[in-house]
């Protein structure tokens, strides 16, 4: 049943999209980070965008409204968050790159069709551009407490990927970052901003397309008839099939086998979520993202991310004025946890101070992972705006006393 | 070449608040500063904004950097330039004004009491010279005039430039209008004065 009909029209739709019209010409914009995010997305040709407007992520939204359709693409705003994250679901299923925005209360009722997502094993991102909580909270301010309800907020077992931009020109990059590590590994990528970052507004560069990479879908190479949809390659992410091409395929939340059908016991349980979880596991490197800086010399480590960071680079300026050889490491993937990473600079380090506006969430991961060798220090902050450098630099001289 | 008040002071870094309330045009004068700053003249600017849920007739702040160098934090460590045009925002903000520092109020909005002896302050009547162009509305962009001409922390023309690609299409004339009549109420009633 398998035709040079079939093969021709796979190898021909394969090929990298087009570029369509309404990209924007390369140069320097004065970007906030959401904006920025929206542009990214378009950058790394998303083309569908459904979501419920929510402050602080509603300029994503309002871009995405306003440029999606001038691209060729299409916007939907749904009438809830659970509408729309099933709806990207739907969308990337059909053949689009697929995104949504929200903060805080929009990610809490996302999480059930997030982890949908993460079972049928598909490429999308999520934005979220963080307020302070629990609940309504802070609309209009920053808080980073939704660092562990991206890891394990949707029930089950998963490994989750997930990005902290540190300015608008990053929510740019790491947005288009973000489609890249979905497509590569057939999972929902998480983009974890903060109000700082997507309410700050600086230059962002936009480069010319030819010069942004972009990961295409990966699309299956077996005929229809030879087609399973969850037969993995070897770095165990199994490729798609292009919807209404042919192929016959069965997608469910249940725990299924190769064939998409249900695989109820405990051995085909133990196949699929193995597989789910080492997917993102083996394939750590090619996620893991950081920087560091003046970490060479130095005894004791700022280790933060998102807005944060911004406030440690500052931090560690003021502490190598005063003589103390302070370093950053700024993480830029913060799930999957760069464990070797931390427990590397524990060993050299005195201590390890974590700045987050949350109430001490990654640092329990840097405890984790530091293993004892050196003391990890919480600078936690409620929320509704960012810690003083003062604050921050007497508990660098309190830890090194 | 423009000369930087705050360069003269040994200072690379520039640290402004305009503020008043929701529908003003706050965050767009700050929006334009830095725009003029970071695309126009290459340097760096970092501009953030506060305010609450409401989307007009609230309190409203944008808050800009300007610098040579990378900027890390991003929110206000003092205040260099502060442009009020509310009571509410005078009142909340003079106070972190630097000694040295420069005041702008809008003259109709703001009542001065206790003026400080320490600082360079200017009352500007905005509204009344933006009704004069037949649109109170700009009276942001007359206020921005002004505070190029006294602050002389961004170059005019690179304003100019940042306002012709930031306001709405069809706008542009009456908004360059704006700014030169702030800007020359400057020449004339603020730099010497």
């Amino acid at each position: 049943m398998v035709s040079a009909g079939w093969v021709e029209r796979i190898k021909e739709s394969s090929s990298e999209a087009k570029v369509l019209p309404g990209i924007l010409r390369p140069g320097a914009y004065f970007f906030n980070g959401d904006e920025a995010a929206a542009e990214g997305a378009i950058a790394a040709n998303g083309r569908f965008f459904a979501a419920y407007p929510i402050t602080p992520a509603t300029e994503i939204a309002e871009r995405c409204a306003a440029r999606f359709p001038e691209c060729g693409g299409m916007f939907i705003q749904m009438e809830d968050e659970l509408a729309a994250m099933n709806c990207i679901l739907g969308a990337a299923w059909a053949g689009a790159k697929a995104l949504t925005s929200t903060s805080g209360p929009g990610f809490s009722l996302m999480m059930e069709n997030l982890g949908l997502g993460i079972m049928l094993e598909t490429p999308v991102v999520l934005a979220n551009v963080q307020r302070a909580g629990p609940s309504t909270g802070l609309p209009t301010s920053v808080g980073q407490q939704d660092m562990m309800q991206a890891r394990w907020g949707s029930h089950g077992d998963y490994e989750i990927i997930a990005l902290c931009p540190d300015s608008p020109q990053e929510c740019f990059d790491l947005m288009i970052r973000a489609f890249n590590l979905s497509e590569q590994f057939r999972t929902p990528v998480l983009l974890m901003s903060d109000e700082t970052i997507g309410h700050m507004t600086e230059k962002v560069i936009i480069p010319p397309a030819e010069e942004i990479e972009l990961v295409p879908r990966r699309y299956t190479r077996a005929a229809p008839g030879d087609y399973w949809p969850y037969v993995p390659d070897e770095d165990l992410v199994p490729p798609m099939a292009r919807a209404g091409t042919g192929y016959r395929y069965h997608v469910t939340g249940l725990t299924h086998d190769h064939r998409g059908y249900p695989d109820l016991d405990a051995e085909g349980q133990h196949q699929l979520l193995w597989r789910l979880k080492n997917k993102i596991l083996q394939n750590q490197k090619k996620i893991l993202s950081f920087e560091m800086a003046r970490m060479d010399d130095a005894e004791v480590c700022l280790l933060a991310y998102g807005c944060s960071s911004r406030v440690a680079r500052s931090v560690m300026e003021l502490a190598r004025e005063r003589g103390i050889r302070a370093g950053l490491l700024r993480l830029i993937t913060v799930w999957p946890f760069p464990d070797d990473l931390v427990r590397d600079v524990a060993g050299r380090v005195k201590a390890i101070i974590v700045p987050e506006i949350n109430l001490g969430q990654i640092v329990r991961e840097v405890e984790r992972a530091a293993r004892g060798r050196t003391k990890v220090v919480s600078v936690p902050h409620a929320g509704g705006g960012l810690h003083t450098e003062p604050a921050v630099l007497q508990v660098i001289e309190e830890a090194l006393r | 070449m423009v000369q930087r008040v705050m360069k003269a002071a040994g200072r690379d870094v520039q640290e402004i608040r305009f503020c008043g309330f929701g529908g003003q045009g706050v965050i767009l004068a700050g929006y334009i500063t830095g725009k003029a700053a970071a695309i126009i003249e290459g340097r760096h600017a970092t501009l953030t904004r506060s305010f609450g849920p409401e989307s007009r007739g609230g309190a409203c702040s944008a808050a800009v950097i300007l610098a040579d160098q990378r900027i890390a934090y991003p929110f206000l460590h003092k205040q260099d330039v502060l442009v009020a045009m509310s009571q509410a925002a005078y009142v909340e903000h003079i106070g972190q004004l630097v000694p040295g520092g420069i005041l702008i109020t809008e003259k109709d909005l703001v009542t001065v009491e206790n003026p400080r002896q320490d600082i360079r302050s200017y009352a500007v009547p905005a509204t009344r010279l933006a009704e004069e162009l037949g649109r109170k509305l700009v009276l942001n962009i007359v206020m921005l005039g002004f505070f190029t001409c006294v602050s002389r922390v961004v170059d005019p023309e690179s304003m100019r430039k940042a306002i012709q690609s930031s306001v709405p299409a069809g706008t542009e004339d009456l908004n360059l209008q704006a700014f030169n009549k702030g800007y020359a109420f400057g020449l004339e009633h603020g730099v010497n004065g």
